[in-house]
């Protein structure tokens, strides 16, 4: 199969970077794991509010919508349930419950997003110990509980977020902890989960879950200022189940696979493929976008995946037309990381543009 | 547990069936993960792992962790968060490494 444009990975940065593509004429093939489009979209029932964007005001879950009908109606290929094993030089590979297959693109978008964080501490691996996006997925998408009484560990947007959604669902929130002295996301989701009632315990983190086979209880601890917990400020928290808000990393495995080269920058979540403004890794034809290019938001995912599919069209095929998008939605990415928590990206992706000399 | 009223969301559950955890049958809605199937009835320990056969359950939901690998209709290291349920379907915890049984 001969096409202009892979893109790997139905989230908001894929499914951007495929609806600019189909729209610049290119034929275009998704893949992706999941039965449904959306990638984390499905689960995000909070609405955004991206400055400059196009769906501020809208919730994740119909950001989705949006995005799968005008991929149906630009007749955009799609194989879910589907998993690119491998990219090659001849080829890349494509396997599914039914078939492998091998596909010929000209170029290349890896939207393969990121996966949670762990945390170390005693039983981190008893059932019950969930990855907040999971509990999220759970609640927002199955309806289902993992349980009545939650510790949140983690301040940052997610934790938040999610911890408004489980008080929402019906599940009472004991606590979120933050090791660091103030709270991590933005202040909006903060004062929604405290009007709750939710305790934000900072300079606090957890050390261990108590249970047999499923989480019973955790014990939390105190931390002094050099991030040491204090003897004695032990506490048991009566709750089934926990949930780790603590970062995400980029999802990389299939950049370095493809030879791309892949560096760390804390800024960005770790380890992630090296990219140049335009999203191209250092494998020609080959670029990345979204929370794979640097953990971000749903809202930038969405501006990278225009921008990478802008240029990989351009580069086909010469044409005015898309190297003006590529500037102008450089542009309006700038824009949008222009606030407070853009501060971090913009230095990781100054230290990432720096950090490669080929 | 499941959610039967919420604020925003319209839970669309799909059609109704049955799928057989460690030969017991449990509830479960067409278009749901079957660990979602599981955590819904009660079952929260998936597998024990290989060496210290600790108790293991669902962790990331969205099959970039492994911690959830269960033996689905036979077949080992079958992610439960990413394989979807489906009528009839055989589903046990994994003990140690996932193995082939041959036939």
């Amino acid at each position: 199969m001969e096409i202009d444009l892979l893109v790997i990975g139905g989230g908001p940065a894929g499914l951007s970077a495929a609806i600019t593509a189909a729209e610049l004429a290119h034929s275009v093939l998704i893949v992706d794991e999941n039965p449904k489009l959306g990638g984390q979209l499905i689960k995000q029932t909070h609405k955004f509010f991206g400055s400059e964007s196009n769906y501020c005001g809208i919730r994740g879950i119909d950001i989705a919508e949006i995005l799968e009908d005008k991929v149906n109606k630009l007749g955009i290929t799609k194989h879910l349930e589907s998993t690119v094993v491998g990219i090659y030089e001849d080829g890349v590979a494509i396997a599914s419950e039914q078939a492998l297959r091998v596909v010929h693109p000209k170029k290349i978008i890896i939207a393969t997003g990121a996966r949670e964080n762990m945390l170390s501490f005693v039983n981190n691996d008893l059932p019950g110990v969930y990855g907040a996006g999971a509990v999220q997925t759970l609640v927002n998408v199955y309806g289902v509980l993992p349980g009545k009484r939650a510790l949140m560990v983690g301040s940052g947007n997610i934790g938040l977020i999610v911890s408004y959604q489980l008080m929402q669902a019906g599940v009472e929130v004991v606590a979120i902890l933050e090791a660091l002295d103030h709270v991590g996301g933005y202040e909006v989701h903060a004062a929604k989960v405290k009007r709750l009632g939710i305790p934000i315990l900072l300079r606090h983190t957890i050390k261990s879950a108590i249970g047999n086979d499923k989480v019973e209880a955790a014990v939390i601890t105190k931390l002094d200022e050099h991030w040491q917990p204090i003897p004695g400020s032990e506490r048991e928290l009566n709750v089934d189940f926990i949930c780790l808000a603590v970062g995400l990393s980029p999802s990389y495995e299939l950049a370095a696979q493809a030879g791309a080269k892949i560096v760390y920058i804390p800024e960005l979540g770790g380890w992630l493929p090296w990219h140049k403004p335009n999203l191209e890794t250092s494998v020609s034809g080959l670029y990345v976008a979204g929370d794979a290019a640097g953990v971000e938001e749903a809202v930038s995912a969405l501006l990278e995946g225009k921008i990478a599919a802008a240029d990989a069209s351009n580069s086909i095929k010469e044409n005015k037309y898309a190297q003006k998008l590529v500037e102008t939605t450089q542009k309006e990415l700038q824009e949008f990381r222009a606030g407070k928590f853009g501060k971090k990206i913009i230095e990781g992706k100054r230290k990432l543009y720096a950090s490669l000399h080929l | 547990m499941r959610i039967t009223e919420h604020p925003i969301i319209k839970f669309k559950r799909g059609r109704k069936v049955t799928i057989y955890f460690e030969g017991k049958p449990i509830e479960a809605y067409e278009g749901e993960s079957v660990a979602a199937a599981l955590i819904a009835a009660g079952i929260y320990v998936f597998r024990y792992s290989p060496r210290h056969k600790r108790a293991r359950g669902l962790f990331c939901a969205i099959g970039k962790c492994s911690s959830c690998l269960m033996q689905i209709d036979g077949k080992p290291n079958q992610m439960a968060c990413m394989v979807h349920v489906r009528d009839g379907m055989r589903v046990r915890r994994q003990k140690g490494k996932g193995v082939l049984d041959g036939n």
